[in-house]
């Protein structure tokens, strides 16, 4: 009888996961990306990078980041303090991020040597970011409207959604995979292949915290196929909901960082 | 001018201690047993920098060594509850003079004496406004030398000694910089660069160092500068004025011995923001020369307006193109020429653009760039070709140079010509 129920109850979660395996790819973006950059209405990170060429030389960055959500899934403020390489340090990197289509992130530069607030003109989300294999739109997220998204697999463990921009002519890729956890929405790969469909650019998350209940990658990796050259990234210090004040992401603290974001 | 910069950093040194001093006593006394000094979470980095460069034509005002240094930055920063101390000093032997300086770059205190407050006094750099190696409302002290003969271009900002008084509200923002004795710019004084005599008239340089007389006086010789500013949507407004001197001699004295830094006063406005792809920026800035409000004194500058415009735009991926177009207008241009003692009039007009180009390469450790300034009026160039590239994390080398040419002796980067130099430079950071 027991074994019976067993069976019954196992069945039944088994036909609620199956109902559950046909969810609509964007309600899965959706939460995947509120997953990967949203997590709690703000936070702060320390993170090492380290940029390891071609012929085994490695550069370091060590950066804090705070970060702030104007709205879930929409526009967010980064707060980047830089503290190496010694000839960075110091120097701030602010940006209010937009979602809408027409409009370009807002970003500004502090140099403290000169005691200079720069605006920067990088209107092109594919660059490099400070020199690594991550690029600014791996950072910052990649806007979910500039693609189109399609549910090519979905197991136990992993949807794997492909996505194809709307305009191919602005971006290096051909198409990406992204595999997503079903069960943190934590994105675990992605797979970037140039418009011939050659595989050339992964990123790896390769540990997985939760802190405060949210599900958190502590550390990646970027594998540059083509130019054989990786970057790691690791977050130290992972905080969130510690109730950032707008003014943070203002001239006032980009001449003057707050300490949340120096130490 | 080296005494001078001596005393006064003297000073900010006592003015420091006796801020501190107090603390320290304080803190010690809170945590009883535990050192003071054990407390104060001191960050320490600096770098050594190897520089050297050569004139590439004959100047027979100067020696063919442009620029020959070692240099040694150290930088002090630590942060307490009750606020942020800063030191940085330079150490450098310079075998173009025979000499060996110290600069002290920054020795300041920061303070938030209530939320809507900042106070940052001592020595400091200070830097506002939107134009790019152009300066209309930024009055602050910059030091021309350094610029011409190849050293950083942080070196382009010379030190305060000022307070500087920042209130943060909801409707704008206001910065009051005080600098109770007037703090002029390291301007070209023949030392080091040759430049156009308008007394001799004729190219000159460590065979006649200007001489001045200048402002000098704590407190009575003082200069205030104010910026109100807002942030609208992620346009940048502001609006600024200034009281004190010219910062580069605009005068003489009535012998003509020695050159001075007349009355000024500056009033201005500047908006940034973003414009298609790029930034744009525009500032504009009324030079009233307080000393000679008619325009008739042959010893003081003439007031002006002067004008800038610019725009900068990624063009390619990491290739920044920044250009600019800038006008200095003299008001009393009639009576000017009418008074004129001697030396090529300046032109009424004096139109000015610049170009820069930067492009990153090999994962942005390798920077190319150029800037121009490029005047029509004038008929001259001042070309700033530069390569760095970062062998590590701690290691850069560079090289550069400074061009000049014009087709007159006698104008802004024309007078220039037989300064050009070229350089090269080692900076291990840590």
């Amino acid at each position: 009888m027991k074994s019976v129920w067993k069976v019954t109850f196992l069945l039944g979660m088994t036909s609620s996961l199956v109902a559950a395996e046909k969810p609509d790819v964007q309600a899965i973006v959706n939460k995947a990306n509120i997953v990967a950059y949203y997590q709690g209405k703000d936070g702060k990170a320390t993170v090492k990078m380290k940029i390891t060429n071609k012929q085994g030389q490695e550069r370091t960055r060590e950066f804090n980041i705070l970060r702030k959500d104007v709205k879930d899934g929409g526009d967010q403020k980064y707060f980047v303090y830089f503290q190496r390489p010694a000839d960075v340090r110091k120097m701030v990197y602010l940006v209010d991020k937009h979602t809408d289509k027409d409009r370009d992130d807002d970003r500004w530069l502090y140099m403290p040597g000169l005691d200079l607030v720069k605006r920067i003109a990088a209107s092109d989300k594919r660059t490099s970011f400070v020199g690594s294999d991550f690029l600014y739109e791996d950072i910052s997220g990649r806007s979910l409207d500039d693609d189109t998204h399609e549910l090519i697999q979905a197991t136990d463990k992993l949807f794997v959604v492909k996505n194809v921009p709307k305009e191919p002519d602005s971006v290096e890729f051909g198409h990406y995979n992204v595999s997503i956890d079903t069960k943190t929405y934590v994105p675990m790969k992605m797979e970037f292949y140039d418009k011939k469909g050659t595989l050339y650019k992964t990123i790896e998350s390769t540990k997985i915290e939760t802190i405060q209940g949210f599900p958190t990658v502590v550390k990646s990796v970027v594998s540059n196929l083509q130019t054989a050259s990786k970057t790691e990234m690791e977050f130290g210090k992972v905080e969130y909901d510690i109730n950032l004040n707008d003014s943070i992401f203002t001239e006032r603290y980009l001449r003057r960082p707050p300490r949340e974001a120096i130490r | 001018m080296i005494s001078c910069r001596g005393a006064t950093k003297l000073s900010v040194i006592a003015a420091i201690a006796a801020v501190l001093l107090p603390a320290a006593v304080q803190a010690s006394e809170e945590n009883a047993g535990e050192s003071f000094f054990s407390e104060l979470p001191v960050e320490m980095h600096g770098f050594y920098e190897m520089r050297g460069g050569y004139r590439l034509r004959k100047d027979k005002y100067e020696k063919d060594m442009s620029i020959m240094e070692n240099r040694f930055q150290l930088d002090l920063y630590s942060y307490l509850d009750w606020g942020d101390i800063r030191f940085k000093g330079d150490a450098y032997g310079d075998l173009v003079t025979e000499k060996g300086y110290f600069d002290m770059r920054e020795a300041n205190i920061f303070l938030r004496p209530l939320d809507y407050m900042d106070l940052k006094a001592g020595r400091q750099i200070l830097t506002w406004g939107t134009g790019d190696l152009i300066f209309i409302n930024d009055l602050f002290p910059k030091d021309w030398q350094s610029f011409f003969i190849g050293r950083d271009t942080e070196y382009l900002k010379a030190p305060s000694d000022a307070a500087k008084v920042s209130l943060f509200g909801d409707e704008a923002n206001l910065d009051i910089v005080y600098t109770p004795r007037f703090d002029h710019d390291r301007f070209i004084s023949g030392e080091r660069i040759s430049y156009w005599n308008s007394n001799l008239g004729r190219l000159a340089g460590q065979d006649a160092i200007v001489h001045t007389d200048k402002p000098n006086e704590w407190f009575g010789d003082s200069e205030i500068a104010g910026r109100l500013y807002k942030n609208i949507e992620n346009y940048e407004l502001a609006f600024y004025g200034y009281r004190g001197y010219w910062k580069s001699p605009g005068g003489q004295t009535p012998t003509r011995s020695q050159a001075t830094f007349p009355d000024l006063n500056v009033y201005g406005t500047s908006l940034r923001g973003s414009v298609g792809k790029g930034i744009g920026n525009v500032e504009f800035g009324y030079y009233e020369s307080a000393d000679d409000q008619s325009g008739r004194n042959a010893l003081v500058n003439n007031s002006e307006m002067r004008y800038l415009i610019g725009y900068t735009q990624e063009i390619a991926r990491d290739l920044t193109m920044g250009v600019q177009y800038y006008l200095e207008q003299m008001l009393d241009y009639g009576r000017y020429k009418n008074s004129l003692i001697s030396g090529p009039a300046r032109d009424e007009y004096r139109h000015l653009t610049t170009l820069r180009l930067t492009k990153l390469l090999m994962n942005q450790n390798l920077r190319c760039s150029l800037f121009t300034y490029y005047s029509p009026s004038d008929k001259d160039v001042y070309m700033r070709p530069n390569i760095n590239y970062k062998v590590s994390d701690n290691l850069a080398v560079e090289a550069g140079a400074n061009v000049f040419f014009g087709d007159y002796p006698h104008t802004f980067f024309g007078q220039f010509q037989n300064n050009t130099n070229i350089y090269t430079g080692l900076r291990y950071s840590f």
